[in-house]
């Protein structure tokens, strides 16, 4: 009986054989890229708003506290949002012919509520809550990024869980005085890592890596 | 020989598309039925999960009964004369803490009313430091934050009724920090000062701690 293969087919079925484990590994390479995408995580992308509001403006710009806003966020999981009526302590003077604040004026006046579309949003499966977060030291801008430096606001980190954990593994390489949680730009006035050592103990952090501290 | 081809075709096939649907599922875990705060909902005509309380709403234990308290009046209407609160360090540095959050963008950080809005056109407001704002009650400045007074509008959904007797507390501190008297001082004191020789308070406080050390002072 003939041959059924030339010779040359040796190389190739051992080219195919080799090159299907680069093969796997490149297509394993392209799925995790995908996976820590922007397209996946939603980090640093902006999402339309009804109204163009500018934390940059807000905070740096005039120096309003974060909590001016989000009033919540010292005592409650959930930050707040404010309700149109807080932006019309002001803006019942300023700028209040502006077109771009028509809708805040239209739902004060009709007591709608504005409809923004929500950036940073954890997973159901997820139980977070702000006001430990801040009680222990962690400042805003640790997890929201330079909030005075976005005119529009986006999603300033991946918020996956290998992020998450980052800090519960060691929260001394984030953690702040509390009086400084506000604080944008903060640098810290003595050496990180001893007063990372004496924060840690004086506030009692211990955030734990456990399945339950988080999906429970 | 050739069924049994079909039944495995079969079994991959039906395997892949469960394992898809496995994973969709996965991605409905993120977003579950239930509704975040403030959350928007196609239930309700108005488009809000979260509902307005009926009015008269009273949480268990959480009735303001105190009018005192809660809306700085005596049983007469009149406003309280003195703060109901103990007024202590930690009042005043909660005060502070708050005055300076929800306050300072139009009264300023010393209650000029120089505050940074005021500086980009906002109508400004009285300053604390006028004979009418030093004579008031403690209860009209609770008052105020509560119900809003000219232009500005009530900060009762921002600031809580303790928190408002913070503010007022540090509020009258502002009002002594810009009006002492120099009677009220020590006599030895007061004649420095007339002499035109400045006085770090902070140093003298350490050292008038200890001199009256155990005094009461």
């Amino acid at each position: 009986m003939a041959q059924l293969f030339h010779r040359s087919a040796n190389a190739v079925a051992r080219f195919t054989i080799f090159g299907g484990v680069f093969l796997l590994a490149g297509l394993g390479y392209v799925g995790w890229i995908f996976a820590h995408s922007s397209f996946m995580t939603g980090e640093n992308v902006y999402l339309k708003q009804p109204v163009p509001f500018s934390h940059d403006h807000h905070t740096a710009g005039l120096g309003i506290d974060c909590r001016y806003c989000h009033t919540s966020v010292e005592e409650s999981n959930f930050a707040g949002i404010p309700p149109v009526a807080t932006c019309m302590n002001c803006h019942n003077i300023m700028w209040k012919r502006e077109d771009m604040l028509a809708p805040i004026r239209e739902a004060y006046a009709g007591g709608d509520a504005i409809q923004w579309s929500r950036v940073n949003d954890m997973p159901d499966y997820v139980y977070f809550d702000h006001s430990i977060h801040v009680r222990k030291g962690m400042g805003c801008e640790v997890c929201h990024g330079r909030v005075d430096r976005q005119p529009l606001i986006r999603q300033a980190t991946s918020m996956q869980m290998a992020w998450c954990l980052d800090c519960h593994r060691d929260p001394g390489k984030y953690i702040r005085p509390r009086e400084e949680v506000f604080t944008m730009g903060y640098r810290p006035t003595e050496d990180s890592r001893s007063m990372a050592e004496r924060l840690l103990k004086e506030y009692d952090v211990n955030p734990g890596t456990d399945c339950g501290v988080c999906h429970r | 020989m050739k069924t049994d081809r079909w039944a495995r075709s079969l079994v991959a096939t039906v395997s892949v598309l469960i394992s898809m649907a496995a994973f969709t599922g996965c991605a409905d875990m993120k977003d579950q039925p239930h509704h975040e705060p403030l959350e928007y909902s196609s239930f309700f005509a108005d488009g809000r999960s979260s509902r307005p309380l009926v009015e008269g709403t009273v949480a268990r234990g959480h009735l303001r009964a105190d009018d005192r308290i809660y809306r700085g009046l005596e049983a007469d209407g009149s406003f309280v004369a003195q703060n109901p609160l103990v007024v202590d360090a930690a009042l005043l540095s909660r005060g502070r803490n708050r005055f300076e959050i929800y306050c300072t963008p139009c009264h300023g950080r010393v209650g000029d009313g120089q505050g940074m809005v005021v500086q980009r056109g906002y109508k400004q407001p009285s300053s604390y430091h006028i004979d009418r704002l030093r004579g008031v009650e403690d209860g009209y400045f609770y008052d105020v934050i509560t119900n809003g007074f000219g232009k500005m509008s009530s900060y009762a959904s921002q600031v809580k009724p303790r928190d408002r007797w913070a503010i007022v507390a540090y509020i009258r501190a502002l009002q002594l920090s810009q009006y002492a008297d120099l009677r009220s001082v020590d006599a030895a004191i007061g004649a420095r000062l007339e002499a035109g020789e400045v006085i770090d308070t902070r140093r003298h406080d350490a050292e008038g701690e200890e001199e009256h050390h155990g005094t009461g002072h």
